[in-house]
This record gives structure tokens, sequence and C-alpha cells, in this order.
């Protein structure tokens, strides 16, 4: 029958369709497979073992990674105490993160703002300016930061010269320091996603709200932000989720005993010898970001614009 | 009908750029826009309608000059200070507000109560026929009713003024004859005075109390379309308002609005005349293709004529368009309206007379 052939055709041709798709996703599927679930997977195992007595780790379950992530085991009498110690690095780098969010928003939203606004050709100038500190590497930049602001650098030095201060400020190994270091380190990731939704922005709903008597300050609230909502929603996931897991720039400016998740992490696996925390202490940190995330888009989308 | 004024421009200025770049979008104009009048600003792109518009608006200042509204000077105030509204040409509808929220967005502003927003949105939505929309984001609705949406949203917050800006160049022709009609309604109705921008001559013709042609940041002519049709001030206004056949000629005798000419065929005519004409001047003869008509060469006429040869037919439907090849070489296009009973048409190759009353004829400076 001719129908049965055609239909027979159109099922071949929709399996060959289906077997090209899979073959052409197998390289990403791969690395996805072996270089993302793959080590996930062992830190997830890892977490539920015993640490070894120089690093590594014992095969033998326990939960005990787990238990010290948010409790702490007496020396003594094994009695269980809220690890305060785990928890304020917790803290801290929350409020960290969160606060790089929002300076990065507020440096960056007139950044971007300014970049939209220039003509077509001057626009990449100044693109390519803020891609500029990404051709350093982050420790660089990072100890360049610090050549700036420690006691004998360049800030308290010029403070001194100018009469302004007697004693040289404190300003490096302080959470100041690490704030401003990945506000420095992170800017450029806010400031690109909010370009690319700003630079889509219709310049004329600007000029049509100052005609419908909306002040400059209106203008911001009512028709510019919520219509570049998806880039400052991009950019603070952006920011917010490296800033969770900075590591470098805690290390640097925030010295030995500031430490964030990322630097008690690498602690467990060196000096620590504690592989079981350190993979329970990733665990964490991975679904503090995902609750974040969730939380955060799903407050954003409600409240958010939906484009027809 | 006493007129007073809405909208005074006195000698303003546009200028963008610096030095030698300089370039005066805007030069040196001064008009007087009456209450309640529909008023045109009629040019080819480039020619600054749209800055002059924009300087009314408030989105540009002008460099000289002042802008008077209900006798206070508002070249300086901001955008939303000023009780003008605007029409956009690409409508500028707020994306992510619906249509009730568009039109209520200038009322808002103005920190209106809630009651009184929400009844003057009902009767906006009403006076452009959209009230089964009012819920829909902007994007769901077609061209010609974002259009309408854009005009509900500029009158709600009642302002002295309305600046259209090329509003219907998005639309298409049917569409667009409708959306004519419509304005002349709500200008009719609301009693705003509207500024309207726009390149279409027709489209200025049919609908404004008066217009004011525009070239490179002048004013060329201000007055009814009438005025602008059949007394065209220069050159430019009759070239660039419908379409007119231009006759070299030289002036013999200037006189008070009016002129006699010669002709590059050697026919004398008198015709009235635009200003600054001297005698022994080249001038411009400009006839309108419909105010002309053919004859057979041998046919007895005491009209002006001028002899040529059809050297093409142009049939339009409602009338037909013949290209006269003239003895002396110019190019003379008659129109003729068709009728149902058409004996003895003219075709290419034909020997015709041109022929016109002295009254269709203007002289205008070359």
């Amino acid at each position: 029958m001719a129908e049965r052939d055609a239909l027979s055709l159109i099922e071949a041709e929709r399996r060959r369709d289906i077997r090209s798709r899979w073959l052409l996703s197998t390289p990403a599927l791969l690395i996805i497979l072996f270089a993302a679930l793959g080590p996930l997977f062992i830190v997830l195992v890892y977490s539920f073992l015993t640490p070894g007595d120089y690093g590594d780790v014992k095969w033998t379950f326990s939960t005990e990674g787990w238990v010290s992530v948010f409790l702490q085991r007496d020396i003594f009498d094994d009695t269980l105490t809220i690890a305060d110690a785990h928890l304020t690095i917790f803290w801290r780098s929350i409020k960290l993160s969160l606060m790089t969010t929002v300076v990065t928003l507020i440096v960056g939203f007139p950044t971007a703002y300014f970049i939209a606004t220039r003509s077509e050709r001057t626009r990449e100038l100044w693109l390519f300016l803020i891609t500029i500190p990404f051709w350093t590497n982050l420790l660089i930049r990072t100890l360049a930061m610090l050549v700036v602001i420690r006691n004998e650098g360049l800030i308290n030095t010029m403070l001194i010269r100018f009469g302004l201060i007697d004693q040289p400020l404190q300003m490096l190994f302080t959470d100041g320091a690490i704030l401003a270091g990945m506000v420095y380190v992170y800017l450029p990731l806010m400031v690109l996603p909010l370009y690319a939704s700003m630079e889509k922005l219709d310049f004329r709903l600007i000029e049509a709200g100052y005609d419908l008597y909306a002040t400059p300050f209106r203008v911001l609230t009512r028709i510019i932000i919520p219509l570049v909502k998806p880039g400052m929603i991009a950019g603070s996931i952006l920011v917010f989720i490296p800033s969770l897991g900075a590591y470098v720039t805690p290390s640097i400016l925030g010295g030995g005993k500031n430490l964030m998740i990322g630097n008690l992490i690498e602690l467990q696996f060196g000096a620590g010898r504690n592989w079981p925390l350190g993979s329970a202490l990733s665990i964490a940190l991975m679904l503090i970001v995902m609750v974040a995330l969730l939380a955060y888009v799903r407050n954003a989308g409600s409240s958010g614009v939906k484009h027809g | 009908m006493p007129e007073r004024n809405s909208v005074e421009i006195k000698s303003v200025s546009k200028v963008f750029g610096f030095g030698e770049y300089a370039v005066a979008a805007v030069d040196h104009v001064s008009v007087s826009i009456r209450e309640n009048e529909f008023f045109t600003l009629l040019g080819p792109s480039g020619c600054g309608k749209t800055t002059l518009l924009r300087l009314i608006a408030g989105f540009e200042f002008p460099s000289r000059g002042e802008i008077v509204l209900a006798g206070e000077n508002i070249a300086a105030m901001p955008p939303y200070k000023r009780p003008i509204n605007t029409v956009f040409q690409n409508y500028a509808l707020f994306p992510h507000m619906t249509v009730a929220e568009n039109i209520g967005f200038g009322l808002q502003m103005l920190g209106r109560p809630k009651a009184e927003i929400s009844a003057r949105v009902s009767e906006m939505l009403k006076l452009v026929r959209m009230e089964h929309l009012a819920g829909r984001r902007t994007s769901q609705i077609s061209g010609g009713q974002q259009q309408r949406v854009a005009l509900a949203r500029a009158l709600a917050p009642q302002p002295k003024v309305l600046l259209l800006d090329e509003p219907l160049s998005a639309l298409d022709y049917k569409l667009r004859k409708e959306m004519q009609i419509e304005l002349k309604r709500l200008q009719a109705e609301t009693g705003i005075t509207f500024i309207f921008v726009t390149h279409d001559q027709e489209e200025a013709l049919t609908m404004s109390d008066r217009i004011a042609v525009m070239s490179s940041g002048k004013i060329l002519q201000i007055g009814s379309p009438h005025d602008i049709y059949d007394t065209p001030a220069d050159r430019f206004v009759a070239d660039f308002i419908g379409e007119t056949n231009f006759l070299a000629a030289k002036v013999i005798a200037p006189g008070e609005g009016n002129a006699t000419v010669e002709l590059a065929s050697g026919l004398t005519l008198n015709a009235s005349a635009g200003p600054g004409l001297s005698a022994g001047d080249a001038a411009t003869v400009v006839v309108r293709p419909e105010h002309a008509s053919l004859s057979r060469p041998d046919a007895a006429i005491v009209l002006p004529a001028l002899s040529g040869a059809v050297s093409n037919v142009v049939y339009f439907g409602t009338d037909t368009h013949y290209h006269v090849h003239l003895d002396g070489g110019e190019t003379f296009i008659v129109r003729s309206q068709n009728r149902v009973m058409r004996h003895d048409p003219f075709e290419t190759g034909d020997p015709v007379k041109v022929v016109f009353e002295p009254g269709a004829a203007r002289v205008l400076r070359t």
C-alpha cells in the first residue's frame, strides 16, 4: 500500500533524524558525563567515606563528613555542638556575595547604560575596554589590588603624604578588601549582560516616558528597569555564583582569618586532610547556589516582565 | 471666530555639531500655530520638520529662539513639564504594559486619582474604538490598533498641543486612508491643536487647515492647502507638492503679484507670479498637469498653446497622462480625466497643441 510506504518512509526519516541528533551531541554529552557529572559523583561518594591519615579516603561508610558541615564533635566527650566557625564562614560568603552582586549592579548599571547610549562605533571601543581586565590572570590582578591597599601601599602612602592620616588604615585582610576585590573581578560579568539587554532597549520608549510627564527617576523605575530586568537577572546570577565559591580573592585579600567557603573547602583537601568534609562542603555549596537561584528566578519571574 | 495662537515659534534655530561640521537642522524658523488648528509640517526627509517637532516636544532644546506656549517661553522646559504630548512614528508603546496601562500612564505620572484615571482610560478606549482590547499586551494587537492606542495615550492627559510624527507612515494604504479620516474626527471632537509632520504631500493636503512647507531647515511657505497647491511661493514648493510642469521663461514685465513672461517657444503670457522677479530675469512657469488639455494642431484656439507631439501615454484608471514632447525640447505632462465615452483618443506620435488658461500658469523665480 502506498499509504503504508509513505508512513514507513516518514518513520525512517524520523529515526534517522533522531540518530543524527544524538551523534551530533555526542562530544558535548561525553564532556558533560566525564568532566562534570563523573567528578561530581566521585565528590558525592567521597563525602560519605572516612578520611585517610595522609589525605585521600578510607573506603568505610561514614556520615561524619556531613555531620561536621554544621556540627562539631567535642574532642573529649563526643558531644555535638553547632560548628560556629563553619556557620560564620557560610554567612560571610553569602553576605559578601550578595554585597558583591548589589555593588556590581549599582556600578554596572550606569556603566552599561553609558555604553549602550554611545554611537555604534564608540560602543565597540567601550566594550573592548571593559574586557581588558580579562587579559590578565586573576591572581595577578588580585595581587595588584593587594599592592594598592596594603599598609605600605599606594592609598595609605598617599593619604599619609597629604597629611590626612598619621597611621596607615588597615584595609588589607578585611571583609571590605574581599568585597572590593570581588567587585573589581566580577564587574565585567555584570556589565556585559546588562549592556546586552540595554542595547536592545528602544530609546524612543524613554522619550515617550518623558513625553507622558514621567520625571527622569520615574522613567528609570517604570520604563528602563522593567525592560532591562532580564539583563539584571542574568548579570546577578553570573556574579553571585562565582562570588559564593570565590577562592583566590578571599585567600589573598582576606588573609588567613577571613575565610570564605572556597577557602574552607581548599583547607579540608590540603592542610586539613579531611576529604569527606571537603566533599560534603562542596556539595553543600552547590545546594546553596541551587536554592538561591531557584528562589531568585521564581521571585524575579513573578514580578518581572513577560515579553509577548 | 477670533483666532488665538497656541504655539508661537520665534526665530528658532537648532544647530547640530561644532565648528565647520555644524549643521543647522532648523534655521531661524518663525511660525505661529493657532488654537484648535490642524497644522502640518511638510517636507522631504532631512528638511528639519522632525527636529522642529522634537523642539516643540522638548526632546531637543533650541540653539536660539523662543517657543511660546500660552504666553510662556518653554524653550528650556523639560518635556515632562510641557502640556504637550506626542504620537511617535513607531508608536513607542510600552511593551511591558497593557493597552489600558499605556493609555493611563500619562495621567498616572501626573498623579491623578485612580478613579479619574480609569474613567478617562475608558473614555479614551471608546474614543478610539478599542474597548474590547483594554487588557491586551501591545505586542498582541495589529499595527492599526497600536496606532489607535498611541493616539489614545497621547490624548488621555488632555494636552494643549498634540504632536504627530509621521504617525501613518507604517500603515498600509487602506488603513492610512481610514486613519486620516479618524484623525480629523479626533481633532474635531477633542478641539486640541494638532501639529502633524509628514513627507506625504497628499496626506498634508487632505488633512490640514494650514501647511508649512520646509526645506533645508527653513520654512518656504505657510498657507492653506489651496494656497500651497495653487499659488506656490517658489519652485521647490511647486515641485514638492503634486505634479507640475516647468517651462523656462524670461521676465519681460514684472507686476504686482503677476508678471508678463516670454516662453522659449516665443509665446508671451501674463500670469500670477511669486516674489523676487525683475525684468530680464530667467524664470520658470509652472502649470499643473490637470489644468492643461490637448487639442489637435488644426483646432482654432484663442488660449495660449504650445505645439508638440505625444511621446507617451500612461493609463491610470481614473485618468490618463499624456507626455508631450514640445517643439522646444521640453516635456509637458497633461492629465486628462477618463470618461466613459472616449472618441478620437490621442496616441503616441500624434502632433498636438497643449492648451491652458493663463490663470493656470504661475511665474516663479528659477
